[in-house]
């Protein structure tokens, strides 16, 4: 996966994040994140709970506008943003009293942001099935979708993101809810749809072992700042613990990272050099 | 069979102008509450739906005090209500009980002020009754009009927002990041729900109107799996039951010896009830056939992780 990285300096992003930083309330919330996505790749997007994570996918939906810098989706910013992306937003658990199969779901996906009624065609169930049976989801077709087990429920909505035909694919902490087993099976999942149909998938989650067998690129997000690259190139105790400011460990366990955050009291570090610009505004007083 | 037929139908029902008045209204009022009965339940704002019943009650004691129609002001106000609500932020979650709870609290006091004022001044002691309670059986055959007009308008816009409006109700995260405009889609549904509202105030009454607009939803939303169905059962359930309320309220001039017929706003809703009650039957059946399985995998999963 090492060549990646230089192919990626090469070749546009689907999606390419430059230098953004997020004031909410006074608080500085994303601090010059910088990244680019490429098609067919799966990135992770890991942090700590309350990295900013959420918040940076929300700028990259465009719900969120930044203090400064720019987001770019198929080198367009905004505009047509949510016709290129697919999303499967965090803690999503639908109600089991809505009366709608996992396949009118994943149909409501193909134009649920159209004004008016649509009638089924022949032409609209074919599409329905055949995503379905591309996220493994046939044999709940017609189940309501309330009474899904997590997992189930995960593939119709993966299903209900991709149909629209999006490049770019972003999931808000899909893995919160579910086993490690269910886990494991989306994240394989999400990983042959990235090859095959060469869609960028760009994941949050607060814990990147799980990933690890899949992730192509990692965006490492600690107290708003980022650092991204393949995974031997940004989980390494000498960018983490800049990231984070404070002494960190990396530790290899029997094939598992474990990251390990030296204690708060100890002296924060001197910033690292490749982070210090600071392309941020001072956040107003809140 | 002919004496059966006389004790149910008892006479001169079908030949009354006043029951063909009740049953046409009924329809058109069942129908539209059973559309907008429908997403209000999913998007799990009844709260609101009865709230705009109040507002409704305000608006047609007003209209009671001023001389207008009682559909003029049962939708007028209600659509006023609607917007402010909207305006105070009934559309946040968290907004959403307090924005409603505020509007209903004035509303209740306007009412409580024009029925005051409308009944003292005026010698018409049944307002507050028909205000509150329904006016089915004395409402004009012109009313038909207005009804069914103001009716198609708040179907129309429901239809046309149909499928933003499933989305947002899904997942509001979703539709705001597919693009909907969700406060305008957000909007359009309280004004439908605001009609629907203010004119199943006129055939049951504004207290009474939660029932029309809730029950036969929350009933078909229980039997069927999708939204199509939902909506073509709960129209079925409710108006039925507005019928079949409107049939035994017409008899019960005869049963007992006073000779007096009682509220057909107490058929219709105890009707509605029933059904909701019943519709838990094969609903409860499904769950326990679907838990016992699940159970059994629960189950299983412990032993592996053990």
């Amino acid at each position: 996966m090492a060549g990646h990285s230089s192919l990626a300096a090469v070749t546009p992003g689907i999606l390419d994040v430059n230098q953004v930083c997020v004031t909410l309330a006074g608080r500085q919330i994303l601090d010059d994140v910088s990244f680019t996505v490429h098609a067919g790749e799966f990135t992770g997007l890991i942090g700590p709970n309350g990295a900013g994570k959420t918040t940076l996918l929300r700028v990259i939906l465009g719900l969120q506008r930044p203090a400064s810098g720019q987001v770019t989706v198929l080198g367009r910013p905004r505009s047509v943003r949510h016709q290129s992306i697919g999303y499967v937003p965090q803690k999503l658990l639908l109600d089991p009293d809505m009366p709608m199969r996992a396949r009118d779901l994943v149909e409501l996906g193909i134009d649920g942001h159209r004004y008016g009624m649509r009638l089924r065609s022949r032409q609209r169930g074919g599409a329905v099935r055949a995503m379905l049976h591309a996220v493994d989801a046939d044999r709940f077709a017609g189940a309501r979708v309330g009474n899904l087990s997590g997992g189930e429920q995960q593939r119709v909505l993966i299903a209900h993101a991709l149909i629209s035909g999006p490049r770019l694919l972003l999931l808000d902490e899909p893995l919160a809810n579910l086993d490690l087993r269910s886990g494991q099976e989306i994240i394989s999942l999400l990983a042959r749809i990235a090859r095959e149909q060469q869609i960028a998938v760009l994941l949050s989650a607060h814990e990147m072992n799980p990933l690890l067998p899949v992730m192509d690129r990692v965006v490492y997000l600690a107290g708003g700042r980022a650092a991204s690259g393949t995974t031997d190139e940004v989980v390494r105790p000498e960018v983490l613990s800049a990231l984070y400011g404070h002494h960190v460990d990396v530790l290899h366990v029997h094939g598992r990272v474990l990251v390990v955050v030296g204690p708060a009291d100890e002296a924060p570090l001197a910033a690292h050099p490749a982070m210090q610009a600071a392309a941020c505004p001072p956040a107003e007083a809140g | 069979m002919h004496e059966l037929y006389r004790s149910v139908f008892e006479p001169g029902f079908f030949a009354s102008a006043q029951v063909h008045v009740a049953a046409s209204i009924g329809a058109a009022v069942a129908i539209v509450s059973a559309v907008t009965g429908v997403f209000t339940v999913m998007r799990g704002q009844s709260f609101a739906g009865h709230a705009l019943g109040d507002v409704s009650a305000a608006g047609g004691s007003g209209a009671l005090l001023i001389g207008l129609s009682p559909v003029a002001g049962f939708v007028g106000l209600g659509i006023a209500g609607a917007a402010v609500m909207d305006m105070i932020g009934v559309s946040r979650l968290r907004g959403r009980d307090l924005a409603t709870g505020i509007v209903l609290g004035a509303a209740i006091g306007l009412s409580a002020l024009f029925l005051f004022l409308g009944t003292t001044t005026s010698a018409t002691t049944g307002a507050t009754q028909q205000i509150l309670f329904g006016s089915i059986f004395t409402t004009t055959s012109s009313t038909i009009e207005a009804v069914v007009i103001l009716g198609a308008i708040a179907v129309g816009s429901i239809a046309a927002i149909w499928r933003p409006l499933l989305l947002s109700t899904v997942s509001l995260d979703i539709a705001v990041a597919r693009g909907v405009r969700v406060r305008l889609v957000g909007l359009l549904y309280m004004l439908a729900l605001a009609v629907s509202v203010g004119l199943s105030s006129l055939a049951i009454g504004a207290i009474l109107s939660t029932a029309l607009l809730i029950g036969p939803a929350a009933a078909a939303l229980r039997l069927t799996k999708t939204v199509t169905w939902a909506l073509a059962v709960s129209c079925v359930i409710g108006v039925l039951a507005t019928w079949l309320g409107i049939l035994l309220a017409y008899d019960s001039y005869y049963w007992g010896s006073a000779h007096q017929s009682l509220p057909v706003s107490f058929f219709i809703v105890g009707l509605i009830f029933a059904t909701y009650l019943a519709s838990g039957l094969p609903a409860a059946r499904a769950v326990s056939r679907r838990r016992a399985p699940a159970l059994a995998q629960a189950a299983d999963r412990d032993q592996v992780a053990a």
